[in-house]
């Protein structure tokens, strides 16, 4: 508060949205590459290549396990379905859907992280109003 | 001329023509250099998807696929598996960074990420020896498909497909090929899709007979002749080259910078994920129907196939029509797939040959690409003429194994790892670019081998792959200290959702 008689006049410029928003404190560190920027980066990144992994991993548990699976047991090339080889079945026509799934599996969550990654660095923190 | 090869004719023809007219339509929206390369990445995840799915059905999806399945079984159900597959490998490992990474072509990603001319330099040999490798089956198999269709010589098929690749990629470049490729995209499925319902209407009238019936027991399952360790070794080697090596086919990888975000990279991926999915549950039916119809295609010629058949099963004006019908499908796939891998070749030369200063002139952006899209044409095309009896599918499922055992590690250490330093991507580019470069240049030169050095040789990703990637992780430990600088940064610029404000 002023006390002062005789008031000034300021003289600004039109008023600018930024000016009175405070860069949130996240996006700051990231920014400066302190060592709390570093923790978010390394957590995000952990986070999004596990997740990668784990649909990796998936893959690999089902399709991949199909050429193991008919050497040790080779009878299962003579199962049929219909007039259809079991073999043909699998790979001709279920492999394609389970691969659509899992893509789409994949990035409802790795979208979801990045939601809560954006939350988490555009937060202010209390004690960033010092 | 007799009467039989008026459907191809027409087929050829019309697909020429509308592959021009659309290109020609783009023109009229396509001016600047960014326009040319990417499309000034604006293109939006469902016309993008249909771009990407036209370009990668190539020779080897439409015709290879089918006639390998005739002859050899579910054991080949691995390639169109392994080619879906690579775009979840993609999606997961690599599409939202790769786009974020915010560079035009592989190279270009390279040397902003490990900020090293050399690593640039190396990669751009790499994209234009892999575009070649990759240009050469499908110039052959347009020889292949004009031959069996209308009886021209086996050059005629090639240098049609290259003069209409030059003509529609010329003048318009990505933002005019977008459109064509789309479009393609739908023929080769349409071409695919209607004659199914009808052959598989004749083969329910004939009693549906049963297609494993006459095909020995190694028909029924999904692993490698001759079976047993080299067998699965096989198998599962072209899984690791066809499962990683999508990520690094440099057409692909340029279609990424089209989107306009990270978020869209990913679902321009899905929905490539799917209409793949789509696609490759076609030619299977075929390969089977071929068993019980086309039996003397069964030892050779078993690439004309999809082409034959439908003349085969149904007769009259309606099978001349399904013939001309899968032509078109064949015809169209030769030129996406050649117009992609052009453009990824004549971006990589325009930007490090035709567009440096030669003597006192320099090239504008849009000439040098012109300039290099005639070269990344012609080179192939020269290189076909002499040698013309590959099958499709192989040779494509060896440029995979290249790929996987370069590009790809290159792009998955340098997107999640910051250790990776120029020393150790150099290396890993050398011992794995080297190594299966020299496998498949054993394996086109020699044909009669077997036992493990054949399937070694043969199918190289298994060994070369993990080499690779050992070899980067090594010498970049060995070399941390030249760890770029702004590696930390890079990763913020890879890996964090455009929306949040951060300085990239």
């Amino acid at each position: 508060m002023s006390d002062q008689p005789p008031p000034r006049v300021r003289v600004t410029g039109p008023p600018r949205r930024r000016a009175d928003v405070v860069r949130p404190a996240g996006t700051r560190e990231i920014d400066a590459e302190t060592a709390l920027g570093e923790v978010f980066m390394r957590s995000l990144l952990r986070e999004q290549l596990v997740l990668a992994l784990q649909v990796l991993a998936a893959l690999a548990l089902t399709v991949g396990l199909l050429p193991l699976l008919f050497h040790l047991v080779p009878s299962l090339g003579a199962v049929r379905v219909g007039p259809v080889p079991l073999a043909w079945l699998l790979l001709g026509v279920f492999t394609y859907p389970w691969l659509v799934l899992l893509g789409w599996l994949y990035i409802r969550r790795v979208e979801s992280n990045e939601r809560d990654f954006a939350d988490l660095v555009t937060t202010v923190l209390p004690e960033d109003e010092i | 001329m007799n009467t039989d090869v008026v459907p191809g004719v027409v087929a050829v023809v019309l697909v020429s023509i509308a592959t021009l007219a659309i290109g020609t339509f783009g023109l009229r929206i396509s001016r600047t250099t960014s326009d040319f390369l990417v499309a000034s990445r604006t293109v939006r995840p469902r016309l993008n998807a249909s771009a990407i799915g036209g370009e990668y059905l190539s020779a080897a999806s439409f015709l290879g696929v089918a006639g390998l399945l005739l002859t050899f079984g579910a054991e080949m159900l691995w390639y169109p598996v392994g080619w879906t597959a690579g775009y979840l490998v993609l999606l997961v490992l690599v599409a939202a960074p790769l786009r974020r990474s915010g560079a035009y072509t592989l190279p270009d990603f390279a040397e902003a990420r490990l900020g090293s001319r050399g690593v640039r330099k190396l990669c751009s040999v790499l994209v234009v020896a892999i575009g070649w490798l990759y240009l050469l089956p499908q110039f052959q198999g347009a020889g292949v498909t004009l031959r069996a269709t209308i009886g021209a010589p086996q050059w005629a098929g090639s240098l049609v497909v290259a003069l209409v690749v030059l003509a529609s990629v010329s003048p318009g470049g990505m933002r005019s090929i977008t459109f064509v490729q789309a479009f393609q995209y739908w023929l080769k499925l349409t071409a695919l899709l209607i004659p199914v319902f009808i052959l598989l209407a004749v083969w329910m009238a004939d009693g549906a007979t049963d297609p494993a019936a006459a095909a020995p027991a190694s028909w029924s399952i999904p692993l490698a002749t001759p079976g047993g360790g080299i067998g699965l070794y096989t198998t599962y080697s072209l899984i690791v080259a066809t499962f990683l090596g999508t990520m690094g086919l440099p057409h692909v990888v340029v279609r990424f910078y089209t989107n306009p975000d990270g978020r869209a990279a990913r679902r321009t991926t899905l929905a490539v994920l799917g209409l793949l999915g789509i696609f490759y549950v076609l030619p299977p039916v075929y390969g089977a129907l071929g068993r019980i119809y086309a039996p003397d295609l069964v030892a050779s010629r078993s690439d004309v196939l999809v082409l034959e058949l439908p003349s085969l099963m149904v007769g009259g004006v309606l099978g001349a029509f399904l013939t001309g019908l899968v032509t078109a499908g064949a015809f169209a796939a030769f030129l996406s797939t050649s117009s992609g891998l052009t453009i990824a070749v004549a971006g990589v030369l325009s930007q490090d040959v035709t567009g440096r200063r030669w003597g006192t002139r320099r090239l504008g952006g849009v000439a040098a690409f012109r300039v290099a899209a005639v070269i990344a044409v012609v080179v192939p095309l020269l290189m076909s003429l002499p040698a013309q009896d590959v099958a499709v599918a192989r040779t494509v499922g060896l440029a995979f194994a290249v790929t996987a055992s370069t590009f790809a590690p290159l792009l998955m250490l340098g997107i999640w790892w910051r250790g990776l330093t120029p020393t150790g991507a150099v290396a890993g580019l050398l011992v794995g670019g080297l190594g299966s470069g020299a496998a498949v240049a054993w394996t086109l030169g020699t044909s009669s081998a077997s036992g493990w050095t054949a399937a070694l040789l043969g199918q190289p990703a298994a060994w070369s792959v993990p080499a690779s990637f050992l070899t980067m992780v090594v010498v970049s430990r060995l070399t941390a200290a030249s760890v770029p600088a702004h590696a930390g940064r890079f990763m913020v610029r890879l890996h964090t959702p455009e929306a949040v404000d951060l300085q990239r």
